[in-house]
């Protein structure tokens, strides 16, 4: 049974700066970290491999500098290491990425399970997963807390919606998308760091995929159009309340009435 | 002995407060009859909440001079029973003192009113760049509480306990003076230090109303290792290695697998590794990400190689770090979960007698039939160890806990170690602290305590009386 976990580099901090002429976010290759739900996806196929022995590659699409993420990965027990790396995947939005993951799976080989994190803390579309299942041509299920149950041509699974959770079994390929849960991600194992230090992962270039329609991929390969981006105003004005309980609500009224607000 | 505080009293002091602050008799809360241990239980007459230093002047001096006992708490976190009022009389709760006064970027202080918790310094000094080191494991004690106990926590290892990072206070003294001890500098050969008489001394000779604390910039890159062992021995083992080995810790914290096991139940939130018996949790600082990598690689490969240690797991990212640390702060109240009653020994070894020390209590606990987790920062020698009741009838607990007391602090004294690490003596430990110091040693610090207080009204019965 093959695994192969989708992760992506993000900036570390939530004050990211914004390029006021092409739109994007500056990136500072300095402060990065791997997405914290794709922690608790690594964390689930991680279990799966504990369950029902398998391998678990994990796969990246980023620059250069994104094989930091792979190796963590890899220090936390992943197998191996793919980073879909090329100029030609630039400015891919949600369906370009999830189109050139896709074909980075296919050249990974047979897959029988997708874990993706429920979204990244940059892009927050929550989108990639359900598309990447879509390109893959297999089911899917979002928003999964815990695996109840690996079997041989599937996995059952629970779903948290908020409200209810849900007990699903989905058959073999398929695809999770992993919410935050309270099971903490592993951590990283130092001797696993210095037992894989030569280990190389997969660079997989546009040349290497299977499609190489380049306007597939990329600024090509995304309808989306960002007309502008910018940071959220930030207004740090407070006024605080610092006297007894009882007269907050009070307090707050009068404030409320002065900037009429009611 | 003591004025008993009667209508006269009340009608006076009520005068000098907002009702609001003002609580007599049933009107007081419960919380304020103990403090976070519980074991020790008595109502003061009244309670105020202060909010200044002439307010606390003002009560001193009418209690100095009616002869009426006056205790000082902040937020009652103590665990020896410091904070009780045992003679009644009044408590002063510095909670609302909460102010953080001055950040001094030039001299690299932080002037504080004592009941600013301390989890509000660090959110105030690390969003600035800077760094407070003191780091006990109860963040929302106030800083009022750590002065007073001197409480140390788990970068002792390196940074030293609260009395390393207090430059000065401003105290009123029981005649209601209000005096300065200390200034803004970094030495001070100024006859004798009054103000680190007062660190420590648990409001017994002064109260404490304004503190200056030194801040030095924060640590560029930090990192903790959580390293594993098979045998809780072969991790109690490795403590004095790790220590011999001169590996630029921070700090050195021992832990089983079990006390993980409560704190998960208490958090709600599992802990990312638990798959050993015992654990060694290590905390590294560097000026940049070479240099801190440099530092845990020499550690973890000593501790791989030499030390019988599984791995070495690296916990490097703020919600790595939150996942580890926030368990490890959680011990203590997740202990105290686990059973109907506790009670603490907080004894402090050299550092070359704390594995050893460790055993002991597996052997106490066989002996006496009874759990004894333990926890504590091994890198300092400076011991947890809880004796929990479970199953046992208050009676039966308190008999075995007297004879497990003293064997543990018989234990402690006879391989050179003292009665309290950073919890303070208070009212439950004073009769250790006294056997292990000796008539002349305890004659001194009454000495010192009938200069700052010769009518013995600033929390009486406690550490030396």
């Amino acid at each position: 049974m093959n695994v192969c976990v989708c992760i992506k580099q993000v900036p570390a901090s939530s004050n990211v700066k914004i390029d006021p002429v092409n739109g994007t976010l500056v990136r500072d290759g300095n402060n990065t970290k791997m997405n914290p739900y794709d922690l608790y996806a690594i964390e689930m196929a991680l279990k799966v491999k504990e369950i029902n022995d398998c391998n678990v590659k994990a796969i990246t699409m980023g620059p250069p500098a994104a094989t930091a993420i792979l190796q963590e990965a890899i220090w936390m027990g992943c197998d191996d290491g793919y980073l879909l790396t090329d100029r030609k995947f630039a400015g891919a939005d949600v369906v370009a990425t999830a189109y050139t993951l896709s074909q980075g799976i296919k050249y990974m080989g047979k897959c029988d399970l997708v874990v993706c994190g429920k979204q990244t803390t940059d892009g927050d579309t929550a989108q990639v997963g359900a598309e990447l299942a879509h390109f893959l041509g297999i089911p899917y299920v979002c928003y999964v807390d815990k695996i109840i149950e690996v079997k041989d041509k599937s996995i059952v699974v629970r779903t948290n919606l908020d409200k209810t959770y849900e007990i699903l079994e989905i058959a073999f390929p398929c695809l999770i998308t992993v919410e935050k849960n309270n099971e903490s991600p592993r951590l990283p194992s130092y001797k696993r760091s210095v037992q894989y230090s030569d280990h190389q992962v997969h660079n997989v270039t546009f040349d290497k995929l299977f499609d190489v329609d380049e306007s597939r991929y990329g600024l090509n390969g995304s309808p989306t159009q960002v007309e502008k981006m910018f940071n959220p105003i930030k207004d740090d004005r407070k006024v605080m309340l610092n006297d007894e309980t009882e007269s907050y609500a009070s307090q707050l009224a009068e404030l409320l009435k002065d900037k009429k607000y009611i | 002995m003591y004025k008993k505080i009667d209508q006269n009293d009340i009608t006076y002091l009520s005068t000098l407060f907002d009702e609001k602050y003002f609580f007599t008799g049933d009107d007081i809360p419960e919380d304020y009859s103990k403090d976070e241990l519980g074991a020790l239980v008595r109502k003061p007459d009244v309670l105020i909440f202060v909010r200044n230093a002439n307010e606390i002047s003002s009560v001193m001096k009418y209690a100095n001079d009616n002869k009426i006992p006056v205790v000082v708490r902040g937020s009652g976190t103590g665990l020896v029973g410091g904070c009780v009022a045992l003679e009644g009389g009044i408590v002063l709760c510095t909670s609302k003192m909460n102010k953080i006064l001055e950040l001094d970027e030039n001299n690299l202080t932080l002037t504080v009113e004592p009941g600013v918790l301390l989890f509000e310094i660090y959110q105030y000094v690390e969003s600035r760049g800077y760094f407070y080191a003191p780091d006990p494991g109860e963040k929302t004690a106030t800083i009022g509480g750590n002065i007073s106990t001197n409480a140390g926590g788990m970068r002792a290892v390196k940074y030293g306990t609260t009395r390393d990072w207090v430059v000065g206070l401003e105290v009123v003294l029981p005649n209601g003076k209000i005096e300065q001890f200390g200034k803004k500098v970094v030495k001070d050969s100024t006859g004798y230090s009054l103000k680190n008489l007062i660190i420590g001394s648990e409001g017994t000779l002064a109260v404490v109303t304004k503190a200056i604390l030194k801040i030095t910039p924060k640590p560029k890159e930090t990192l903790s290792l959580l390293v594993p062992f098979e045998t809780r021995e072969d991790a109690i083992d490795a403590v004095p290695e790790i220590i011999k080995a001169q590996l630029n810790t921070t700090a050195i914290e021992f832990f089983e697998r079990n006390t993980i096991l409560l704190s998960e139940e208490f958090l709600g939130k599992k802990f990312p590794e638990k798959r050993s018996d015992a654990y060694i949790l290590l905390t590294f600082e560097g000026h940049n990400k070479q240099e801190l990598k440099f530092n845990y690689s020499a550690a973890a490969e000593i501790c791989i190689r030499e030390l019988k240690a599984i791995d070495a797991y690296i916990v490097d990212t703020d919600d790595r770090k939150d996942s580890v640390w926030k368990a490890r702060g959680a011990f203590l109240e997740a202990i105290k979960s686990s059973t109907v009653e506790i009670d603490e020994c907080d004894v402090v070894v050299p550092r070359s007698e704390v594995a050893e020390f460790i055993k002991f209590t597996y052997e106490l606990q066989a002996k006496y039939n009874i759990r004894i987790p333990s926890f504590g920062h091994a890198g300092d020698g400076n011991l947890h160890i809880y004796i929990c009741r479970d199953n046992y009838t208050k009676d039966e607990f308190n008999s075995i806990l007297e004879q497990v007391f003293d064997e543990l602090y018989e234990r402690a004294i006879s391989v050179g170690g003292l009665v309290s690490g950073e919890h303070g003596i208070g009212y439950a430990k004073k009769h250790y602290m006294k056997r292990q110091l000796g008539d002349t040693q305890i004659e001194l610090m009454n000495g010192i305590k009938k200069v700052f207080d010769p009518n013995n009204i600033l929390n009486p019965g406690k550490i030396c009386q």
